[in-house]
Formats: structure tokens, sequence, C-alpha cells
């Protein structure tokens, strides 16, 4: 297959571009997808960095595109496609929206994908979601028994914290 | 209070004291909130944007914190303005563009602000003179519960404070340090610093933050991570760090002071000349010459010159506060020969030999 841009060369990259929700596919030669990519690069910055977490340079494709671009958020129709492209959510409901990959994007931004800081006074802001203790008992044996002593610290605080927080409530 | 007052009254942040002020310059914290049921700054319309302004403001005016406080338009400043509110670090360079329905709090001293509408609704922003991450999360803390009382923000049990970008979910909590690492870099132990550091879960910056040159070896130091830890423990690990990063700067003077005297007095001495006898000087060379002059200060070379001095030219010299205490916008190349008669006035040289 020849490169669409300089229609010489070999394509050896293959690009996925999405333009008015309709799919592109891009083919090109290493020398014109380097081009493309430093012209691109002068946009990015940190959206750049959250791709990389997220592996943007590995195409999605089949299923998961058509999810990317289907899944919008009820409130500020944001897709995740979206949101991948600009690195950042268009209202609260994202949260909820995107939920399955957002925790592991935020486990690889923050390595972890639970808040444990400061509450808001006003608590009646989100339908309480209740955090499953026993699961996390399970995951704290399973890493002691397999010697995981680092991760097992991690867990042994969450469950601490959580108990904490429940009998304060 | 306007704009131009904010001229006349210097920085608190800026008065060169508090704990290590020889080696950080100043401390900042700030929250990221939400409210509930908006969208955000990039996906409102105009009207849901200035609806979140009017909602905002009306919740912070009725806030004991700002009782002082300077309510700014971003849209009825000028440019100029604008700049000189980045300058005094009371505003992101990115809360300058698409200024409609954007707004600016600022309270008596500049020690706590607001943007309001940048990329989150509210960003609070608290700084310290020094290095003082505790006092300035006491503040922004209280303010956070006050203002969150008179408007809700949007909170998830599971992900913490909810934000635009994902990089501030959780606590929204992003504290930083600016240091002058003047050995540091001298030494060529920078690198291993940067290294270090972003192995913590810190990041380093230069002196206007994200994307910015370390001009004159000021460095801003920042956690990174905001979810998954306490607010304490988040500001622990940095202070401890920044606590280990100053301890070796200072080690680092030391060591210079007594192998290499001669050779960093001849560097702070020329410095010094240059400065009180430049005609024409730029920004960015005034920034390089100041650090040399503030390391010489410290070290004792030079003692008619206090930090709070240094600290004040520093600030006065740059472009849009050079250009507002002369009252209008000013070409570069004049902006240049103000500068230098500027520093020559705050340095108290002779002017006998003009």
């Amino acid at each position: 297959m020849k490169c669409d841009m300089c229609s010489s060369e070999e394509a050896s990259v293959h690009l996925t571009e999405v333009v008015n929700d309709k799919v592109t596919k891009l083919h090109l030669c290493e020398k014109c997808a380097k081009e493309k990519s430093n012209e691109m690069q002068s946009h990015f910055g940190l959206t750049d960095l959250l791709s990389g977490l997220m592996d943007l340079g590995s195409p999605i494709e089949g299923g998961a595109l058509e999810e990317s671009l289907t899944v919008k958020c009820p409130a500020c129709s944001m897709t995740f496609y979206d949101f991948r492209k600009t690195g950042r959510f268009g209202c609260g409901k994202c949260y909820d929206t995107f939920g399955k990959q957002l925790s592991e994007l935020l486990r690889k931004i923050h390595g972890s994908d639970r808040h444990v800081g400061k509450r808001p006074f006003q608590k009646e802001t989100r339908p309480k979601e209740k955090p499953d203790l026993q699961r996390l008992r399970d995951e704290l044996n399973e890493l002691v028994k397999n010697e995981e002593f680092e991760k097992a610290v991690i867990v042994r605080d969450r469950i601490k914290d959580l108990d904490r927080r429940d009998s304060e409530n | 209070m306007k704009i131009d007052d904010l001229l006349n009254s210097r920085s608190e942040w800026l008065k060169g004291e508090g704990p290590g002020s020889n080696i950080a310059i100043s401390t900042r914290v700030r929250l990221a909130r939400n409210i509930k049921g908006h969208l955000y700054f990039n996906r409102a319309d105009g009207n849901e944007r200035k609806e979140t302004l009017d909602a905002v403001c009306s919740a912070i005016e009725k806030s004991n914190f700002f009782k002082n406080a300077l309510f700014l338009k971003i849209k009825d400043t000028t440019e100029l303005d604008r700049d000189f509110l980045i300058e005094r670090h009371l505003m992101s360079k990115e809360h300058a563009h698409q200024v409609e329905s954007k707004g600016l709090i600022i309270e008596d001293k500049e020690i706590l602000s607001a943007m309001i509408n940048e990329e989150d609704h509210i960003r609070f922003q608290v700084m310290q003179s020094g290095f003082n991450l505790m006092e300035a999360w006491r503040i922004i803390d209280e303010v956070d519960d006050e203002v969150g009382k008179l408007i809700p923000f949007d909170y998830s049990d599971i992900f913490g404070y909810l934000t635009s970008c994902p990089t501030n979910t959780g606590t929204g909590l992003r504290a930083s340090v600016m240091l002058h690492l003047s050995a540091l870099v001298m030494t060529d132990q920078i690198d291993t610093v940067f290294d270090a550091i972003s192995k913590l879960g810190l990041t380093m910056r230069g002196f206007y933050g994200e994307g910015t040159e370390a001009l004159g070896d000021f460095f801003q130091i920042s956690n990174q991570v905001a979810l998954g830890h306490s607010e304490m423990d988040i500001l622990d690990n940095l202070e401890r760090i920044i606590k280990k990063i100053i301890t070796r700067e200072k080690e680092t003077r030391k060591n210079l002071m007594q192998k290499s005297k001669k050779e960093i007095s001849d560097r702070i001495f020329r410095s010094y000349g240059t400065l009180k006898s430049a005609r024409i000087i730029t920004s960015s060379e005034t920034i390089k010459l100041l650090s040399a002059i503030r390391l010489g200060a410290d070290l004792g070379l030079i003692d008619k010159i206090d930090t709070d001095r240094i600290n004040e030219v520093l600030l006065l010299s740059q472009p849009a506060h050079l250009q507002k205490s002369n009252g209008k916008s000013i070409p570069p190349y004049e902006r240049d020969i103000k500068r230098a008669d500027l520093i020559r006035k705050i340095l108290g040289v002779d002017e006998n030999n003009k």
C-alpha cells in the first residue's frame, strides 16, 4: 500500500481520524507520518501526555472505537473520543458516563482511583455509593498471601480509612 | 479597590519574609472546584458561562474571607491589565484568553484570590511569602469550607472533587513552592534534583509555571498527584522533599564559598555592577542578574541590599509592571531604558554621572 500523502513510499503507519463523527483511515509512510505528528505536536501538551497514558498511539478499533463515539454524556453530550482529543471533561456527569475507562486513566495518572481526602460540608451532592469493604479485605488477604507487601499497605490504609469514615457517619 | 491600587500595595508574598525565605521565595496553594449542575467552561454556552459567573460571584460576595475583595470581570480589563495580573501570579495565562464571562477576585494583600470560569468554575489560590505550605493550606481550607456552604461543589464519594482535567480530580489541590537554586545549577546538580523529583510524584517548572523557562535559577516545585492521598499527605510529602532540596542548596552554597569564593564573588559583583550601571536592560537579563545578587546577599557578600528590595525589583521591572507604573503602554526598546532607570533608582545608585 502506498502512502496517502506522498503516494510514492510504502505506507507503514496507519492512522484513524474522526471528523464529524465519521471514521477516516490514513495510511502514511514513515516520513510523512513524522511530518504530520510534528504538525500536531505544536497543539498538544498536556493532552498529548494524557493520550500517552491512554495508549492513544495504538488506534482504537472496531467495537471500542464505536463505543468511544456513541457513548455520550447525557448532560454535556461529550463522547469519550472528544475527551481523548482535549483531555478535559465537559461536566461532572462525565465521571459517571466514562466510569470504566476513567478508573484506568486515574490510576495511571495518580496511582489510585479513589479519593481519600477532604469532603465538603454539604454531602448531599451525589448519591452515596457504598464502598466495598469486603472486596478490599479479600484483596488484602490475597496480596499478603503473595507477599506483595507494598501494595498490601496501600489497601490496608484504604480499609482503615473506610472504617473510620463509617464510624464517623 | 481598583487594579491600579495593586501597583502601590506590595504583594504580601513578596515581602521576603517567612521560613527559609533566602531560598524559598513564595508558597502557593490552589484548589480546583466546580459547581454542581453547571457544565465546565469548555462545554458551556455563553449563557451558561454567565450564569456560572454570577452564581459564583454572588456566593463569594457573602463570604467573610472576601470582605475587602476586588471583583474583576476579565472582559472589562485591558490587555496590559491582564499581563500585569499574570506577572503578579494572580491569574494564569490561559485565563487571559476568551475573556467573556471570566472573573477574578482578589482579596486585600493578594494573599487570597479566585479565578472564576477558568478551566474549572473556581480556582482558589493562597500565596505566602517564603516556605509556608501549612499556613497556606490552613487558609485555603477554611475558605473552601465557607464558600462550599454558600454554593454546592460537585463532589463524588469515589472520585472526590470533580474537575475538568483528570490530573486535578480528587483533592483538586496543587501546592507549589518557588525556589532559588543557584548553587545547584552552578554545580550541575539540578538535573539530578529534577530526575529525583519526577520519580516522587512532583514536578518542577520555570518562573511562570507550565512550559516556562527556568529564568535566573528560579524553579517552582509542585505536587502532581491529587487523588488517592489526603491533602495532608500531599503537603507533607512536598514539604519533606523541598526541605531536602533546600538543605542541599544550603550545603552547596557553603561548599562553594569555601572552595571558590573568588569565582563566586566575581560573578556576583559583576552582576551587581551591571545592574547598577546599565542604561538599557531587558527583562530576562534583569532576572538573571537579580538572581546573582540574591545569592550574594544570602552569602553575606553584598550587605547593603535586602531580599525584599530584590523581590521588589524582580516584580516592578517586568514588562507590564513597568508600563503600569508609567501609566501607559511603552514599546519594548523604551521599556528597556525605563527598566534600567528604575533599577538604578531602587538600588539607590548615585545619579551624578548621568
